[in-house]
């Protein structure tokens, strides 16, 4: 159950946050400049973003599940399992961004969620 | 050059430093996770000592190190290319995580779990057969 709740925290509170952040990016606009200097007032001007501040803070609710859960799960048992969120993905991306998910990318998906499926049942 | 081979050249190599920084932030948490001991409680009073144990320990700040770089890598990604092609794309990590998970911690990993893994990359890899950007190019999936 313990697990269960971490596990649903890691996978729609990490995905939540990403969409939110990907959505703040999008706002600040593509990146053509590597300079360092560059990247800092590119990262700063996302922080004028409310949608940054919410992505960070579910990002954040994910990551102390994942500490919780890796304090008596292997790695290589916990991040397998916590690719659940492609599938959380493609439906956000759908949902909240308006991205177009192609029929190849649902069939990925699917397999990215069999492969979870096997790695879950490698549970001790 | 095309635009899809203009973003693809710059997207593919910070695809791949992500797919080796990710699952390496993940193994040193994991590392200082299991020196902590079993977190068992949700009450903020438990909490407290596990969480300054947690911070007392080197491994979970190269791991926040080496996550906070992944996080930087992703954003710079994620500013021209749609999300549902780069969180998959980057999850190439899924296999590196089996590998460094060995490597690393000596976690035994059962052909079942190689298998899961496989699969999962499987399907990363025809999710990452797509085009970058999804929203603006004509369906050429």
């Amino acid at each position: 159950m313990r697990e269960a709740v971490l596990f649903f925290f890691i996978v729609v509170a990490g995905t939540a946050g990403e969409l939110s952040v990907s959505r703040a990016m999008k706002g600040v606009g593509e990146v053509h400049d590597f300079r360092p200097k560059s990247i800092l007032r590119f990262v700063l001007r996302s922080f004028r973003l409310p949608w940054m501040w919410l992505g960070i803070a579910l990002m954040s609710l994910a990551f102390f599940s994942l500490l919780a859960i890796l304090s008596f799960r292997q790695v290589s048992f916990v991040v397998p399992v916590s690719a659940l969120s492609y599938a959380a993905g493609a439906f956000g991306a759908k949902l909240f961004l308006g991205e177009r998910i192609s029929r190849n990318r649902w069939i990925g998906i699917a397999m990215v969620c069999l492969g979870v499926t096997i790695v879950w049942w490698t549970r001790e | 050059m095309t635009q899809t081979r203009r973003l693809q050249l710059k997207t593919i190599p910070l695809i791949l430093i992500s797919v080796i920084l990710g699952p390496l932030g993940n193994v040193f948490l994991g590392k200082a996770m299991k020196g902590v001991g079993s977190v068992s409680s949700a009450r903020i009073l438990d909490l407290v000592p596990i969480a300054s144990r947690v911070l007392a320990s080197g491994y979970i700040w190269l791991g926040i190190v080496c996550l906070l770089g992944f996080f930087v890598v992703h954003m710079l990604l994620l500013t021209w290319a749609d999300y549902s092609y780069v969180q998959p794309a980057t999850s190439l990590s899924y296999l590196s995580i089996a590998i460094l998970s060995y490597l690393v911690l000596g976690e035994m990993i059962s052909p079942l779990r190689w298998l899961g893994v496989t699969v999962i990359c499987v399907g990363v890899i025809l999710v990452g057969r797509t085009s970058p950007s999804t929203s603006e190019a004509p369906e050429h999936a």
